[in-house]
């Protein structure tokens, strides 16, 4: 019999159906990933076999887990369930533990509720030293907020086996980490599982992360599973057209113009960065912390450069300053020759000529404003802005795959890839020199972002752009630039054409990286392209 | 922990700093001179003159706010132009009702808020809920002079349980010294533990939206324990800050509670001195007064800290 078995799973919150006839089986030992995009029910399924649905949940069919019928179940019965039989972790590790609990308390507490023959304490220095925290590195008086993120995942883990389940869950544990960590959490993950014979449980948007990993995958759309199969079949002949869509979506490829002309536009030199640290001292001069070391680079007119590195390495700092959006320690950041920022303040003819795309297609649009207002924003750079207001509107929109009739919308009126679409309109509107795009397709699922990256590439044929690409994720990185830096605490570290870096990389920082960077396997890859 | 405390402290002196120059420059432009205040109008310019030069007022103004603020360090508030007593004295008498008031109807406020904001927390949406935060939306409206005398009708009056008003004194005892105090208190406390019922509510509620209120229920704890263990702590900032300002309010702001009460307390104590012009007096109490609220903050910022490791390690 299977370790967990979810037979016909439907789940309604409120009214609104979330999943419908879920059936999947999980045998002990056994990795199993639950792949799909956001929105695809895989979290909830998750959060069915906790029972920790949200309230006005409805749900019917069986889960069974190591023998118990957990949806007849009471609560009190859950409760010595769960952190028992079933552990869960979690995707954020920077909110997901108590921030004013020690860390060995956290763990302590688990071992408290489930295990009281044994003594809180010792027991949770062995756990953690088992997930790679061992009290005498790391002290179990630390707080949350005094370890990396990569540590707080480690703490989230130990939380999660501390009592030996049978099964772990693993909800995107790695998605907020940089590509090196994620690797070495993955590799935690399943040393564990196997270790213990737990029954692991990962769910993931990304399907590099789980193609080395999970002996089986099972793929969602819509709250319902479209296909489920051992990994390497999967991998290499997917039945179902969602599933190959989805893998063509994860390796897109794009194809950018030759480089029309090389006239230097942007031109850094020796950019140095520090930030003032805490003043340790009332009359001491507070230490710094050197965000950028000394960075030299130029982008060409019309050139597509890359910028990767993990978080922390200066990337964002690097930005700002660019944007004139923050003073230089030494160095010059000149634009067409001109300093983005002088005399204590950013110089707005050269501003102008810059335009940003964010991240977060969220958190970047004032909500309470129409479309037609937040794209023009930009116009405000202008001294006399446009007449033809409308028209430009109207072209932005239509550029970016969008009607003119969106301009009476406001922002929530938009899916996430589509108010990606009107963060780029709002860059193009005043037909900047240099975009910047700050991991503006991360937060997409891979089929959004493969649209996104499609328009990119469309829009250096239509418009000619120069941009700066930053982004932690190296695939995306090695389609859509021709030249690539690689940032490391401070430092450039590497430079290069980006086919060159990525097929003979020269630095072994950026050897690391790209080791550590999860892939599809060559055969699925193939597959793809026939 | 230490370090973080050494700058709060050091922070608290520069504002008792700032705050007695404000307070003295203020006093000093106000309109009024205190000798002929006191002498009347029809006195006589050299009489005048030689009550000035004994209250000290024919002394530059630096010499004055000087001598003030060493006097006050050292425990001499100066001497009333209306009562010609130690001003020491009369706060002292006044500060012995205050302050037990003040702390009284914060003990009252916090043992209703408390329970009743984590009990319409935990209910959210339900049937308690509903009933509690209607009951504070009722509290927080009404007004509490209007309140004390609904409380003297019903318990003076009709029941005759406490007396109408006025101060038995600590010497009676503290049995009756607290129970002259009882009904004030209750005046002064149901509409602060209104606000800070629903503070604690909405702090909490904020709290249970958090990941790790979720780890916690994943590790096996039930929601009311994960509330209980893990919610509590983190709601406290918001709660503490208002305990905070609650307490400054009480202590200075129970002047109508004072007078429906007929209490020798501090907020009376002010509003006559404004009324006869007793300047040195209404200096020295608006000087206590700051001095509570700025320590009350230092107590506040201690506690914060003590709550929360980020702002210990921030300092």
């Amino acid at each position: 019999m299977s370790l967990l078995s979810v037979e016909n799973l439907s789940l309604s919150i409120r009214g609104t159906s979330i999943l419908q006839d879920v059936s999947l089986q999980i045998d002990a030992g056994e990795v199993v990933a639950i792949t799909g995009e956001s929105g695809s029910g895989k979290s909830m399924t998750a959060l069915a076999v906790m029972q920790l649905l949200p309230d006005g949940s409805e749900v019917d069919g069986q889960i069974v887990l190591d023998g118990n019928n957990v949806t007849a179940m009471d609560e009190a019965a859950l409760c010595r369930l769960r952190g028992d039989i079933v552990g869960m972790v979690f995707q954020e590790p920077m909110t997901a533990l108590n921030p004013v609990q020690t860390i060995g308390a956290q763990v302590a507490e688990t071992v408290r509720l489930h295990r009281p023959d044994l003594d809180p304490a010792t027991h949770a220095s062995e756990v953690l030293a088992r997930v790679g925290l061992p009290p005498g590195l790391i002290p179990m008086s630390r707080y949350p907020h005094e370890l990396s993120g990569g540590q707080r995942q480690r703490v989230v883990i130990a939380i999660a086996i501390a009592c030996g389940p049978k099964l772990l869950i693993a909800d995107e544990p790695t998605t907020a980490l940089d590509v090196t960590t994620q690797a070495q959490i993955l590799d935690l993950l399943v040393q564990l599982a196997r270790e213990d014979g737990m029954g692991l449980m990962m769910i993931t948007h990304d399907l590099a992360v789980v193609a080395q990993l999970a002996q089986r995958i099972i793929v969602m759309q819509n709250g319902a599973v479209v296909e489920a199969g051992d990994t390497p079949a999967l991998l290499t002949s997917p039945q179902h057209p969602y599933t190959q869509a989805l893998f063509a979506a994860s390796n897109h490829q794009v194809t950018l113009p030759e480089i029309a002309q090389t006239a230097p536009l942007l031109r850094v030199e020796n950019v140095v960065r520090d930030y003032a640290l805490p003043r340790t001292r009332l009359f001491r001069r507070p230490a710094t912390h050197r965000a950028v070391d000394r960075v030299s680079f130029d982008i060409a007119r019309g050139e597509r450069v890359g910028l990767v590195g993990e978080s922390g390495c200066g990337k964002s700092t690097l930005t700002r300053a660019i944007l004139g959006l923050e003073p230089v320690q030494s160095g010059s950041i000149t634009l067409d020759g001109t300093p983005v920022f002088s005399g204590g303040a950013p110089d707005l003819t050269v501003r102008r000529r810059m335009q940003v795309v964010f991240q977060d297609p969220y958190g970047s649009f004032n909500p309470r404003h129409r479309v037609a207002r937040l794209i023009t924003e930009p116009f405000h750079l202008l001294d006399t802005p446009p007449d033809n207001t409308g028209d430009r509107i109207a072209g932005a929109l239509t550029a970016v795959g969008l009607s003119p009739g969106d301009a009476q919308k406001y922002p929530h009126q938009f899916s996430g890839g589509q108010r990606q679409r009107l963060a780029i309109a709002r860059a193009l509107i005043i037909q900047p020199d240099l975009i910047v795009f700050d991991e503006a397709v991360s937060a997409l699922d891979v089929s959004v972002r493969a649209q996104i990256l499609d328009l990119i590439a469309g829009l250096c044929v239509q418009y000619d752009l120069t941009y700066l690409f930053i982004s932690h994720d190296l695939s995306v990185v090695r389609t859509i630039t021709d030249r690539v830096l690689v940032m490391q605490a401070g430092q450039i570290v590497e430079q290069g054409a980006t086919e060159a870096v990525f097929t003979a990389p020269t630095h072994p920082y950026t050897q690391t990286l790209i080791d550590a960077a999860p892939t599809l396997p060559a055969s699925s890859k193939t597959k793809v392209m026939q | 922990m230490l370090r973080y405390a050494l700058k709060r402290l050091l922070s608290l002196m520069i504002s008792l700093a700032i705050a007695s120059l404000v307070i003295f420059a203020v006093i000093e432009v106000a309109p009024g001179d205190p000798a002929s205040f006191m002498l009347g109008i029809n006195a006589q310019e050299d009489t005048l003159a030689a009550l000035r030069a004994e209250l000290g007022l024919d002394q530059s103004k630096l010499q004055r706010y000087l001598g003030w603020v060493v006097g006050m360090l050292q425990g001499d508030f100066g001497t009333s132009y209306q009562y010609r007593t130690p001003v020491a004295e009369m706060i002292g008498d006044r500060l012995w009702v205050s302050l037990p008031l003040a702390i009284y109807a914060l003990t009252l406020s916090t043992l209703i808020a408390f329970p009743a904001g984590i009990y319409a927390a935990a209910r959210r949406g339900k049937a308690g809920d509903i009933g509690v935060m209607g009951a504070t939306q009722i509290g927080v409206a009404i007004p509490n002079f209007w309140f004390a005398m609904m409380l003297v009708l019903v318990f003076a009056i009709n029941l005759r349980w406490f007396s109408a008003g006025g101060f038995a004194g600590w010497d009676k005892g503290i049995f009756a010294a607290l129970k002259s105090l009882t009904l004030p208190a209750i005046a002064l406390a149901l509409p602060q533990a209104a606000i800070l019922a629903r503070v604690m509510r909405s702090a909490l509620l904020d709290v249970m939206g958090e990941d790790f209120m979720r780890t916690a229920r994943a590790k096996g704890l039930s929601r009311a324990q994960a509330l209980r263990r893990h919610g509590l702590r983190n709601a406290m900032i918001p709660v503490l800050t208002i305990l905070g300002l609650q307490f400054s309010f009480l202590l200075a702001g129970g002047i109508i509670i004072e007078q429906v009460f007929y209490l020798p307390g501090l907020g009376r104590l002010i509003f006559q001195s404004i009324s006869a012009r007793d300047l040195i007096v209404v200096e020295s109490v608006t000087m206590l007064l700051v001095f509570a609220v700025i320590v009350m903050n230092f107590l506040v910022d201690l506690a914060y800290a003590a709550v929360d490791p980020r702002l210990r390690a921030r300092a």
